[in-house]
């Protein structure tokens, strides 16, 4: 009797750990596709399967960022990346602070109002218009206050409820000892949101680096274009050397896949803010 | 001290400006231009009343073809990745070994961007040598190796799979934390009284995950009716118009300069997700509480 339950749960087990190899094993084979085939030669990439590369071509990542110009475009996407981090997160921060503080019926009316832009869809077509009117059609600073303008919502949505959960004890005993309200801020508040704020640039950032839809209407010169948006362009004129664009697939995901291991923990608290009530 | 001195409004303005002017505006233009001719060879606007809208919503164009496939994309991949990423969520929270290895894989697709994974599996569905069809040769089921994504009759749903593929471990994700913070008690006196597995899971589980549920539903009813990425890396709408959603439309109107149909297009899903948003939104915000 006793043996029989043993084994119902080995076998059970067992089950349970070949499906999540399963699984795990369907996510992670498109991705090992791509790595194994960017050390491949264009004949044998051309193939696109699973065998490990005969010779490793390490060439392929020089030839790519040579052909793809990946130097540039790297540091477009790097400049686009922190400084929509820095900017989005500095002024979310001072909104949602002053909005979770200070509830007025105008501060609830303002932060609905802001927090509404996670449903709102971007208008393209008129977007074009008003980026033309304030001269930022085809400028590296337009790209970074588009990716300020539409993340605000969210971030400020994220670091609003964290705000409310610092005893407001703490700004008046910072004042009573002579600070000013933008040193209270600086010096007392923004250590301590420091946890939803580093979830906040963790996100801001990955969405940045992942995004080229806003070049894609709103830069036309290429000179100008984010990784992602070039990687995309490198694919349509080498579509024939499948190993050249699997390396600049790779080149591209890394910063993502390193800023994705190295700020898991922070990712995840960001998602499950508001979704599960903890 | 008064409240307005010690927290300054000014300090709402940057962010309020920025998204005022670069997203609020554009939306509130768009649903006033919508109601006009213009387009690029425009020299001046006219009012052509609601000339647009019977245009977007006549059988004559594509256009409604486009919005039914965003609706169809939107309630199948809501529904499939809300039942995979809970499947996955029981599944994760088990005694697995590596439990965090998998949960990290499971992600992973999440963190890439959608462009990059449209690339990718314009490789892997490749009808000759794409990964999926030589994987189904080779276990002879040569009759399931479709053409993917040139086959107009099955291209949506291999975009819809790709889009679930991709997506299915940020529910889980969500959901795995909503697991986690079901107090074990239930779980005990569940045992205590002989339920099973499907019981606890039927009469525990769901019910105590249904306002998760519900959150990760309308993130991904709002994610769905927005998709562009996926689709255009893809298949670009094709093959025909077979795969064409809203976005690739309202871009494709853009190149074009029918800057009007394509502000209708954009103005039409705003008012639509604007109008559902506002009462989630509401609920979020309501649900944080006053710390007064």
């Amino acid at each position: 009797m006793k043996q029989g339950m043993r084994r119902t749960r080995l076998l059970k087990s067992i089950g349970v750990n070949a499906l999540a190899w399963l699984l795990s094993l369907l996510l992670l084979a498109p991705l090992l596709l791509i790595l194994i085939n960017s050390l491949k030669d264009s004949t044998a990439a051309s193939d696109m399967n699973l065998a490990l590369p005969v010779s490793p071509q390490w060439s392929n990542y020089a030839v790519v960022a040579e052909k793809g110009k990946l130097g540039v475009t790297f540091l477009n996407s790097l400049c686009y990346s922190v400084a929509s981090v820095l900017l989005c997160t500095l002024l979310s921060a001072m909104a949602s602070y002053v909005l979770s503080r200070n509830r007025r019926k105008l501060h609830r009316f303002l932060y609905l109002f802001i927090v509404l832009g996670i449903a709102m869809p971007v208008n393209f077509v008129t977007l074009m218009t008003v980026m033309q009117s304030v001269r930022l059609m085809n400028t590296r600073t337009g790209i970074i206050l588009l990716y300020t303008a539409t993340q605000t919502p969210f971030n400020v949505f994220l670091i609003h409820s964290f705000v409310s959960r610092i005893p407001e004890d703490i700004d008046e005993a910072a004042i009573i000892d002579g600070a000013s309200p933008a040193g209270l801020f600086v010096k007392i508040v923004l250590p301590l949101l420091k946890p939803v704020l580093v979830t906040v640039m963790v996100l801001t950032f990955l969405n940045t680096w992942n995004e080229f839809v806003m070049p894609l209407y709103f830069l036309d010169s290429s000179e100008k274009w984010p990784m992602t948006l070039a990687v995309y362009n490198f694919f349509g004129m080498y579509f024939k050397d499948w190993n050249l664009v699997c390396a600049d697939i790779v080149m591209t995901s890394a910063p993502v896949i390193l800023v994705y291991l190295l700020g898991q923990k922070y990712i995840v608290s960001g998602m499950t803010a508001g979704a599960v009530k903890g | 001290m008064n409240k307005n001195r010690m927290y300054p409004t000014w300090f709402v303005f940057g962010a309020l400006l920025l998204y005022g002017v670069l997203y609020v505006l554009p939306s509130l233009m768009g649903i006033g231009l919508s109601f006009t001719d213009w387009s690029i060879y425009s020299e001046e606007l006219h009012f052509v009343g609601l000339k647009n809208i019977q245009t977007v919503f006549s059988s004559d164009y594509n256009y409604t073809h486009a919005l039914l496939n965003t609706l169809k994309f939107t309630v199948v991949t809501t529904l499939v990745k809300n039942v995979l990423g809970l499947a996955l969520a029981v599944l994760m929270t088990k005694q697995v070994k590596l439990l965090n290895f998998h949960r990290a894989v499971l992600y992973l697709p999440c963190v890439l961007s959608a462009l990059i994974v449209g690339m990718i599996f314009k490789s892997v569905l490749n009808p000759r040598d794409g990964l999926l069809n030589r994987t189904l040769r080779a276990l002879g089921l040569d009759f399931m190796a479709l053409r993917w994504l040139t086959d107009s009759k099955i291209a949506f749903n291999s975009v819809m799979a790709v889009d679930i593929w991709k997506g299915m471990g940020y529910i889980m994700t969500i959901l795995i934390a909503g697991i986690m913070s079901i107090s074990p008690v239930y779980y005990e006196a569940a045992r205590i009284d002989g339920g099973n597995a499907w019981q606890c899971f039927r009469h525990i589980t769901l019910p105590m995950l249904t306002p998760t549920l519900t959150v990760t539903t309308v993130l991904n009813v709002l994610y769905g009716l927005k998709v562009f990425d996926t689709v255009y890396a893809l298949t670009n709408g094709g093959p025909g118009h077979a795969t064409e959603v809203l976005y690739t439309t309202v871009f494709r109107e853009f190149s074009l300069g029918r800057y009007a149909v394509g502000t209708t297009l954009s103005s039409v899903m705003a008012v639509l997700m604007v109008s559902a948003g506002y009462f989630m939104i509401r609920h979020m915000v309501r649900e944080e509480g006053d710390p007064a």
